[in-house]
């Protein structure tokens, strides 16, 4: 008996058509897939991407060559040279940050206690040389003014559960 | 109840303590700790940081653990609830005014209250008035200060008023209102000034020269040795990627306790100054060249080999290692003429010379004696450390004595000052009679040369006068000596060979064809002769192993070859106590310096000397050790205090009489007395001691 039905579904196209049924019904349903790169999905503020060294509105560095960053990174991705600066405050020399060795896991957030060092959402990055990978004191600061309102409006977003 | 031992009990546990003992003491060598700010070991009680309180049972309140001395009988509980509560107290006191800048303070990471405050602090302050601000003084170029951070322990007051016997800061003011300050504005200058850095637990009082340049976790901590007096003092270098940061003395007892001369804590800067010599150079026609390593080392080879006469001259802080290569190096090449001793100049009876020049005690024994007689010396120049020890046994009650043309500043009471003419005069005149009597009333005296003396004119009838007063009254004679390894220098051969061999200064006045320099620079470090630099101008071939390349040298020398200073070698150096003490190399060569062991090492293998197959500098060491055999053992090993004959009993009585005077010879004005920071090439390019006010008084500048 079992061999006629499945004699009678061959020619009926029955597979075919069980088939179809499943696209036919999600036809009709929510696309759960995006169209990247024209589309991109949600981030929360607290994403982990490219890091930035911020500046306050009067422009002055907020960075004060702590090293807390330097000596939590689990990866040892942070280099820091400090020394005095012009005006007699603390301030880096050097601020190098190694893409390829961080785990991005924004413990050199955590640990900063004047918010100078942050992640920011951009996760969009190549690098086309080698040396590429090191994001020195002026890249990072450059992307900090660059996406000065999205950090702000982050760390204003995230504040309260801080 | 026996006189010398209190019985006390300790957390429970019971404790044997001497009368008159502080808690604290008790409390720190049974391993309790009890937190503590004010009270230092080595200073006097004070007891005003209140954090030590701990609870007496049967005390009506906590009471501080270093101002309380042990009971028969106490009981003491340094963890019971009442000794926490009021050591938190005390902390939330602290920490009102403390700012919480600590990301900013170099004392963040290796900071008492930082470390304590995790201990005992509150999460969050109750305190909500605003905090005390305190005006930063600028108390001169190696202590920077933030003086908002100080939680007037009074460390570094005491330290002025104790160590220094020069009390340059103090407290002004009461309560709330208490600041440290120097009462007029001024610098500090003494020599040991910046231990206060070590003392203070804030970070009131910093290294100015290091300045926010490292942090304390990621340095570094490598041990290694002073290299710029006699005395060896122990000290750590801390090093961030191959490079010093900054110096910290090492507790030695034996030798500095645990404090460190200026000289020898800011002197690694010059490690890093633009003066360092890179590659090695060669003059062509009058022109200077660099050219690489191979080239320099057969140039050098070759020039070393054709040279008719040959003299060598090392640095009296040359290490015991080069030394060694040296001297077989020149034994090798066949000349005699060999010397390390370029500040003297007279070596009229050389053949008299002890084994090597000793303090005739060993440092920690300066304190035990009743009469110390010192002639020629700026002790505080030559060597801060025992100047500290003198003025620690003239505390003690012994009678400190001066012998010197010009009397220097002391800050102890000075029983006789002799002063006034030429040394000899001095030692054969009138006026040293009184101390001459001391010395014959004491059981325990110290006659002791410096450096001064070493230079004079007429050092032989310095010494045989100064060993004659020694001889007839029974007392130690001992010596200073230049740079920091006279000593070891001496023992490793580093002399000319007995014979032939021509002296430092007799190498210069003669003429030789060739000479090597090690460590040398003829303008400042030579003594020995007269005009050093038109001298070697002249000779044919000139070969200079140095870490810094001078005006002097360009015009001196043919050949530079960049040899590493102190923290880039190994080696080992001799103190003037016979104490031989090694060390490694503490950071990366700067450049292409090497080591200057290494450039001797392959020197020999390119004049094709046999047995110059060393793979370290430990080979180098236990050669010589072995060639040195007895005449170095007695006076102490790497360990254990020197105990032995005095290498100047020899000589000592048959030259006593015999004193020859030179009246020419013997000019006060003729003395060399090399200024504080002017002693080697290191720490004549170190620029925060050049700011200093010693140095630009010594340089003649005004202060400002």
């Amino acid at each position: 008996m079992n061999q006629v039905i499945s004699y009678i579904k061959t020619f009926a196209l029955w597979e075919l058509l069980k088939g179809l049924s499943v696209t036919q019904r999600n036809w009709f349903r929510k696309s759960v897939t995006l169209e990247y790169p024209e589309e991109k999905t949600p981030q929360s503020p607290r994403f982990r991407g490219l890091h930035a060294l911020r500046r306050y509105p009067n422009g002055e560095e907020r960075c004060i060559a702590c090293k807390l960053c330097e000596a939590v990174c689990p990866a040892l991705a942070i280099t820091i040279e400090s020394g005095v600066s012009d005006d007699g405050t603390r301030r880096t020399s050097r601020y190098d940050i190694d893409l390829f060795k961080c785990i991005y896991c924004g413990f050199c957030e955590e640990a900063c206690p004047v918010d100078a060092i942050v992640e920011t959402r951009i996760h969009e990055y190549h690098m086309e040389a080698p040396g590429e990978n090191i994001m020195t004191k002026d890249k990072l600061l450059a992307v900090g003014e660059k996406y000065d309102a999205m950090i702000s409006a982050d760390k204003a977003a995230d504040a309260k559960y801080r | 109840m026996s006189n010398d031992i209190v019985n006390i009990e300790v957390d429970g546990k019971p404790v044997e303590a001497r009368p008159g003992q502080m808690i604290i003491e008790v409390t720190d060598q049974i391993g309790a700790y009890v937190p503590r700010f004010c009270y230092h070991e080595k200073l006097s009680v004070a007891a005003n940081c209140r954090m030590c309180l701990v609870d007496i049972e049967g005390a009506p309140k906590p009471i501080p653990a270093c101002a309380q001395p042990v009971n028969e009988g106490m009981k003491i509980f340094t963890k019971s609830p009442r000794a926490i509560a009021a050591q938190k107290a005390t902390m939330e006191f602290l920490l009102i005014n403390h700012p919480l800048d600590c990301p900013i303070c170099d004392q963040g990471g290796e900071c008492e209250l930082q470390d304590l405050a995790m201990g005992y602090g509150r999460d969050v302050s109750r305190y909500n008035d605003g905090k005390r601000v305190v005006k930063d003084k600028d108390i001169g170029p190696l202590v920077s200060t933030d003086m908002t951070r100080c939680i007037h322990c009074t460390r570094c007051v005491r330290f002025g008023e104790e160590i220094q016997g020069k009390p340059q800061l103090g407290t002004t003011l009461r309560g709330e209102n208490v600041v440290i300050s120097t009462y007029v504005e001024q610098n500090i200058d003494h020599e040991l000034s910046a231990n206060i850095i070590d003392l203070c637990p804030v970070g009131a009082l910093n290294n100015k020269p290091y300045r926010y340049s490292a942090r304390a976790w990621e340095m570094m901590r490598r041990e290694t040795v002073a290299p710029h007096d006699c005395v060896g003092s122990n000290m750590y270098a801390h090093v961030l990627r191959g490079t010093v940061k900054r110096i910290v003395p090492r507790s030695n007892e034996a030798i500095n306790e645990s404090w460190l001369a200026d000289r020898d804590r800011f002197s690694y800067e010059a490690i890093y100054s633009a003066d360092r010599l890179a590659r090695p150079r060669i003059k062509e026609s009058g022109e200077w060249r660099d050219i690489d390593w191979e080239e320099a080392l057969e140039a050098a080879a070759a020039g070393l080999k054709d040279a008719d006469t040959l003299g060598l001259l090392a640095s009296p802080s040359a290490t015991v290692e080069e030394g060694h290569l040296l001297a077989r190096l020149a034994q090798h090449l066949g000349t005699s003429n060999l010397d390390h001793r370029i500040e003297r100049r007279d070596f009229s009876d050389e053949d008299n010379d002890p084994a090597f020049p000793w303090l005739g005690c060993s440092i920690a024994d300066i304190e035990k004696q009743d009469v110390i007689v010192v002639i020629g010396s700026h002790i505080r120049q030559e060597a801060p450390i025992l100047a500290h020890r003198l003025r620690k046994a003239a505390l003690a009650g012994a009678s400190v004595n001066f012998v010197s043309s010009e009397e220097h500043e002391y800050f102890f009471d000075v029983d006789n000052y002799v002063s006034g003419a030429g040394l000899v005069q001095l030692l054969s005149g009138d006026a040293i009679k009184p101390v001459v009597e001391k010395l014959e009333k004491a059981t325990n005296a110290l006659v002791l040369m410096g450096n001064i003396a070493g230079r004079h004119r007429a050092f032989s009838a310095v010494r045989a006068l100064a060993a004659g007063i020694a001889t007839r009254t029974g007392a130690k004679l001992g010596t200073l000596s230049p740079g920091a390894n006279s000593a070891g220098l001496s023992l490793a051969g580093v002399l000319p060979q007995k014979g032939d061999g021509l002296h430092a200064g007799a190498m210069l006045d003669s003429a030789l064809n060739a000479t090597l320099l090690l460590n040398v620079e003829p303008d400042a470090d030579f003594h020995a002769a007269d005009d050093a630099v038109e001298k070697l101008a002249q000779q044919e071939f000139v070969v200079a192993l140095t870490p810094f390349v001078s005006d002097a040298l360009l015009e001196a020398a043919d050949l530079l070859l960049p040899i590493g200073t102190f923290a880039e070698t190994s080696g080992t150096y001799v103190n003037v106590e016979g104490r031989w003490q090694s060390f490694s190399g503490v950071a990366n060569p700067v450049g292409e310096a090497r080591p200057a062991w290494k450039v001797l090492r392959v020197l020999g293998n390119l004049v094709d000397a046999d047995g110059f197959d060393y793979v370290t500098s430990e080979d180098v060491l236990a050669e010589c050790r072995e060639s040195i055999g007895d005449v170095g053992e007695p006076v102490g090993g790497p360990v254990g205090g020197p105990s032995g004959p005095n290498p100047f009993a020899a000589e000592a009585a048959p030259t006593a009489e015999a004193a020859p005077t030179a009246e020419s010879a013997d000019q006060p004005a003729d003395d060399i007395d090399v200024p504080l920071y002017s002693v080697d090439g290191l720490v004549r390019r170190a620029t925060a001691l050049q700011r200093t006010t010693e140095a630009r008084r010594a340089a003649g500048e005004d202060r400002d």
